[in-house]
C-alpha cells in the first residue's frame, strides 16, 4: 500500500500549476472522490471471492502465474490479479461468467488429456503447464503436440490472458495491481501527476530553436 | 459548484434550442446566451465534471465512461451500399456534456488555406464529390483566432514555416516537450524537414477555475481531472450558465425535430432518463450532435413532408463521409523515453501538408507527429476502442509468460509512435444511414456506416507511414514497425455528412449553417466540413460554431428566423 494514496498525496500535495480558484471550486468534490476510489480500493480485495470457489480461484492463480510469471519481479500472483478477477466476474465482465464456468473445466480436461497423471492445473510443473496453454494459444505458432480442439478452453484461456493483463496493470484505485507492483515491473511510477524531465531524451532539450536555414523552405 | 440554470419549461418557445453539448454545441450555447438568448441545450449523455473522471482504465474504456454505448446504440458496417451491413461497434464518440472534446486527443491544428480551395488548385477528382468551401480560411481566421483564446490553447506562433498567417499568437506558450518529441524534432531536423511544437487544447498555465496540464498521462480517452483539457465542458459550457439563460439538460436523447405546416422547425422530441417523450419548443433549433448523429436525427425525422428526413431535398445528409487517412509507425529506443508521462503530442510536422499529385500519385497530404497513445493495459495488450486494435509491442510479440512479461518491461517506456494523419475524399457512397433492421436500446433505427476508402487515402497513408519509418531510423530506433493499411472498418472522426454549400441541389446547410430546406434549423458539427482537412478537425469545427454564432444572431436579430 506504500503509493495507494497517490491521488490524495496528489490533492494535498501536487497543487503546482492548480489556479487557486480551481482548488476553491473543486477541492471538496475531489478530495470526496479520492476517498471514495479509496475505500472502493479497501473493499476491493475481499478476504473472500464472490464468484469463485477456493479450488477455482487456487486454479485461476496458478493459470494466471504463469501469464504473468514471478520471476525476480513480481507477477499476476503478488499483484493480487485473481482478486481483480472475481470482481470483475461479479461487476463488469458479469457477461463472462460462462466462459469461466465452461472453460475451466475444459481447460483441465486438457491437463488430464496431455498429462493422464495430473489431476489439476495447478498441480501440474511449471514446464507442463505452459505446455498446456500453449496448446490453447490460437496465436502460438505449430502446438507442441497434436490435440483435441477445445474451443470452450481457448476461449477462456484468451479471456483470462486479457483479465490478467488488466488486472496486473490497471491503477491500483481502481481494484487491481495490487501496490502497483505492475507498474514497478513496466516502469511505470506510480505518481499521480509528473514534471518534465520525463525521460532520457527530454532531460537536456534545451527548448524550441527556430531552424538554421528557414527561409529557402515554403 | 455550478451556477444555477434557469430551468425552462418544455411548452416555453425558447429562443433556441441546441441538440448537442460537444465541441460546437458548447461554443454556440456560450454564444448565443451571452448574445442575449435564452437557450436548451439538449444533450443525450449524463453531466458529468472533473471529480467524475478517473484513471480507471475498465470504466472509461471497457464501460464507455464517456463514449456512446455499444450495447444501448448498436451500430452496423458493410464496405459498399449494395451490401448487407453487419452488426459491429462501428465508431465512438463523446456521449456527456462536452461531447468528444471531453476525452480527445486535443490536437489543434488549423487548417491551412488549401483546406478550402484545393478543387480549384488541383482540378476535379473523378468519382468524388471532392469540392471547395463556400467560405475561405480568410473568413475563418478570426474565428480561428477566438478559439485559441476563449477555449484556451497553447502553441508557438510561427515555429512552423507551412503555418498559415495569423491575426495574434497564442495566448499560452507550448506544453513541455516530451522525449518522444525531442527524439521527433531531431531526427526530422536531420532530414530537413520543419518539426514544432504541437499545437494543443490543454492548457500550459492555469486560467480562471481551471489548473495548468498536470502531466497525469491519462490524456487521450480520458476526461481531465484539473480541466487542464479544453473540453467544451472546462471551457465554453460554465460561460454559458454562468448568463443565466442557457440550461444544460443532460440524458436528454433527441430523435425528432418536430415541424409545423409551413415546414418549420418547431422544437425538439427527446427520450428524458426514464424515457418519457418531450418536446422542447424552440424558435429556431441548432444541431451539434456529431458528423453520424446529426445525419441520423434529420432522417429520424422524416415525415409527410419531408419523406426522405429533413433538410434531405439534396438526398445528401448522411453522404460524404470522411475519417481522415491514418497511419502509425512505432519505434523502441535505448534510453527511456517515460512517454507514459504528459499529454499525447508534443511535436509534429506540415512538411507534406500539401503534396503534388503529379509528383506523387494520389491527392492529398497530411502531418506526422510524435506521440505516445497508450494506457499501461492498451500499451500490453490493445483492444481498444477496437478488438484487434494493436498494443503497443511489435508484431508477433509474445502475449504471454516470462517472454511477455520482459516485452513490457523492457519496452513500455523505450516505446513511442509517430501518428500519420492526412486527408480523405469525399465519395457519395461513404455514409450514414439508418440500419432498415437493427434497432437500438429505445427502438430506434440504428447507425448504418457504409465505407470504403478511396485508393489515394490508402496511398497517402503508406506513402506517410513510409516517412515516419524514415524518420524512425534516422532517430536510431532499435527496432521499427508498423500497423498494417487497412481499409477503415471503424470511425473517429465523423466528418462531411451535411456539407456546406451555396448550391441546394450540391449540399445540405449554406455558409450561415442554415439548411437550406428549412429557415430555422442550423447545422454545426463535423458534419459541415466539405473537405477533410489533414486530419485534426477539431479546431475548425469550433471555429466554424463561433462564425455559425455570430451568423444565426446576425440572423436573429434581423428577425430573419421568425415566421
Amino acid at each position: 500500500m506504500d503509493n495507494a494514496l497517490s491521488r490524495r498525496h496528489f490533492l494535498s500535495h501536487g497543487i503546482m500549476g492548480l489556479s487557486s480558484t480551481w482548488l476553491a471550486t473543486h477541492w471538496p468534490a475531489v478530495v470526496a472522490a479520492a476517498d471514495h476510489a479509496h475505500s472502493a480500493v479497501q473493499s476491493a480485495t475481499p478476504p473472500q471471492f464472490e464468484f469463485f470457489s477456493s479450488e477455482q480461484a487456487t486454479e485461476i492463480v496458478a493459470i494466471s502465474a504463469r501469464i504473468i510469471p514471478t520471476d525476480d519481479m513480481p507477477g499476476a500472483r503478488e499483484a493480487g490479479v485473481v482478486y481483480f478477477i472475481d470482481r470483475a466476474l461479479t461487476t463488469f465482465a458479469s457477461e463472462d461468467q460462462k466462459i469461466y464456468n465452461t472453460g475451466l473445466p475444459d481447460l483441465q480436461a486438457s491437463v488430464r488429456e496431455l498429462f493422464p497423471a495430473v489431476e489439476k492445473f495447478s498441480s501440474a510443473t511449471p514446464g507442463q503447464q505452459d505446455e498446456v496453454l500453449l496448446s490453447l494459444d490460437e496465436h502460438a505458432a505449430a502446438p507442441p503436440r497434436p490435440f483435441r480442439p477445445r474451443p470452450d478452453a481457448q476461449t477462456f484461456f484468451e479471456t483470462l490472458r486479457q483479465h490478467t493483463i488488466a488486472g496486473f496493470l490497471i491503477d491500483p484505485e481502481a481494484g487491481g495491481n495490487r501496490d502497483g507492483v505492475g507498474w514497478k515491473v513496466i516502469g511505470r511510477e506510480h505518481e499521480h501527476i509528473f514534471q518534465p524531465p520525463f525521460g532520457y531524451y527530454d532531460k537536456d532539450y534545451p527548448g524550441w530553436q527556430p531552424p538554421a536555414k528557414d527561409a529557402d523552405k515554403k | 459548484m455550478r451556477p444555477d440554470q434557469p430551468k425552462y419549461k418544455t411548452s416555453e418557445e425558447v429562443d433556441f434550442v441546441i441538440i448537442g453539448s460537444g465541441a460546437a454545441g458548447g461554443i454556440l450555447a456560450k454564444e448565443l446566451s451571452t448574445n442575449g438568448f435564452r437557450v436548451v441545450v439538449l444533450e443525450q449523455g449524463p453531466y458529468l465534471s472533473e471529480s467524475d473522471f478517473t484513471h480507471d482504465e475498465i470504466k472509461v474504456l471497457k464501460e464507455d465512461l464517456l463514449t456512446n454505448h455499444p450495447k444501448l446504440q448498436p451500430n452496423t458496417f458493410r464496405k459498399t451500399p449494395d451490401e448487407k451491413a453487419k452488426h459491429q461497434r462501428a465508431l465512438v464518440y463523446g456521449r456527456c456534456v462536452g461531447g468528444t472534446s471531453v476525452h480527445f486527443t486535443a490536437n489543434f491544428w488549423r487548417f491551412h488555406e488549401i483546406d478550402f480551395i484545393e478543387r480549384s488548385k488541383i482540378g476535379p477528382i473523378p468519382g468524388t464529390g471532392f469540392a471547395d468551401w463556400p467560405i475561405t480560411y480568410a473568413d475563418l481566421e478570426p474565428y480561428y483566432t477566438k478559439v485559441e483564446w476563449e477555449v484556451g490553447i497553447s502553441g508557438l506562433a510561427g515555429a512552423s514555416p507551412f503555418d498559415p498567417p495569423r491575426s495574434k499568437p497564442y495566448p499560452m506558450p507550448p506544453l513541455p516537450v516530451k522525449s518522444s518529441g525531442v527524439v521527433f524534432e531531431r531526427a526530422a531536423r536531420k532530414l530537413g524537414w520543419h518539426p514544432f511544437p504541437t499545437p494543443m487544447a490543454i492548457l500550459s498555465q492555469p486560467r480562471p477555475g481551471r489548473g495548468a496540464c498536470a502531466n497525469c498521462g491519462f490524456c487521450l480517452a480520458f476526461g481531465c481531472e484539473v480541466g487542464a483539457k479544453s473540453s467544451s465542458l472546462a471551457s465554453v459550457i460554465r460561460v454559458a450558465e454562468r448568463t443565466g439563460r442557457c440550461e444544460i439538460r443532460p440524458n436528454s436523447y433527441v430523435h425528432r425535430i418536430e415541424t409545423d405546416a409551413a415546414g418549420r422547425a418547431v422544437g425538439a422530441v427527446y427520450f428524458d432518463k426514464q424515457r418519457n417523450t418531450h418536446l422542447q419548443k424552440a424558435k429556431a433549433v441548432v444541431v451539434c450532435a456529431n458528423g453520424a448523429e446529426t445525419p441520423r436525427l434529420l432522417l429520424l425525422s422524416a415525415n409527410k413532408q419531408f419523406p426522405e428526413g429533413l433538410a434531405n431535398s439534396s438526398g445528401l445528409v448522411g453522404k460524404y463521409l470522411m475519417l481522415n487517412s491514418y497511419a502509425t509507425a512505432a519505434g523502441l529506443f535505448e534510453h527511456p523515453l517515460n512517454d507514459y508521462k504528459g499529454f499525447t503530442a508534443s511535436r509534429v510536422l506540415h512538411d507534406f501538408y500539401e503534396l503534388d499529385p503529379q509528383k506523387t500519385g494520389f491527392y492529398g497530404g497530411g502531418g506526422l507527429d510524435a506521440r505516445f497513445d497508450f494506457t499501461p493495459i492498451t500499451f500490453a495488450m490493445g483492444g481498444y476502442p477496437v478488438p484487434g486494435a494493436t498494443g503497443g509491442l511489435p508484431p508477433g510479440a509474445p502475449r504471454w509468460g516470462k517472454a511477455f512479461k520482459d516485452a513490457i518491461r523492457y519496452n513500455f517506456t523505450r516505446t513511442m509512435r509517430i501518428g500519420c494523419h492526412g486527408t480523405s475524399l469525399p465519395l457519395e457512397a461513404n455514409s450514414f444511414s439508418l440500419d432498415p433492421d437493427l434497432k437500438d436500446a429505445w427502438g430506434l433505427p440504428a447507425l448504418r456506416m457504409t465505407y470504403k476508402n478511396h485508393p489515394d487515402d490508402l496511398k497517402l497513408a503508406t506513402w506517410q507511414k513510409d516517412r515516419a519509418l524514415e524518420l524512425l531510423e534516422a532517430a536510431g530506433a532499435q527496432k521499427k514497425w508498423h500497423d498494417p493499411i487497412e481499409e477503415d472498418n471503424f470511425a473517429f472522426h465523423l466528418l462531411g455528412t451535411c456539407r456546406m454549400g451555396n448550391d441546394p441541389k450540391t449540399s445540405v446547410i449554406n455558409p450561415d449553417h442554415r439548411t437550406h430546406d428549412v429557415k430555422n434549423l442550423f447545422l454545426c458539427d463535423g458534419s459541415s466540413l466539405v473537405t477533410s482537412g489533414r486530419g485534426q478537425p477539431t479546431m475548425t469545427i469550433e471555429a466554424l460554431a463561433f462564425r455559425a454564432a455570430d451568423r444565426i444572431t446576425a440572423l436573429a436579430k434581423r428577425g430573419d428566423l421568425a415566421a
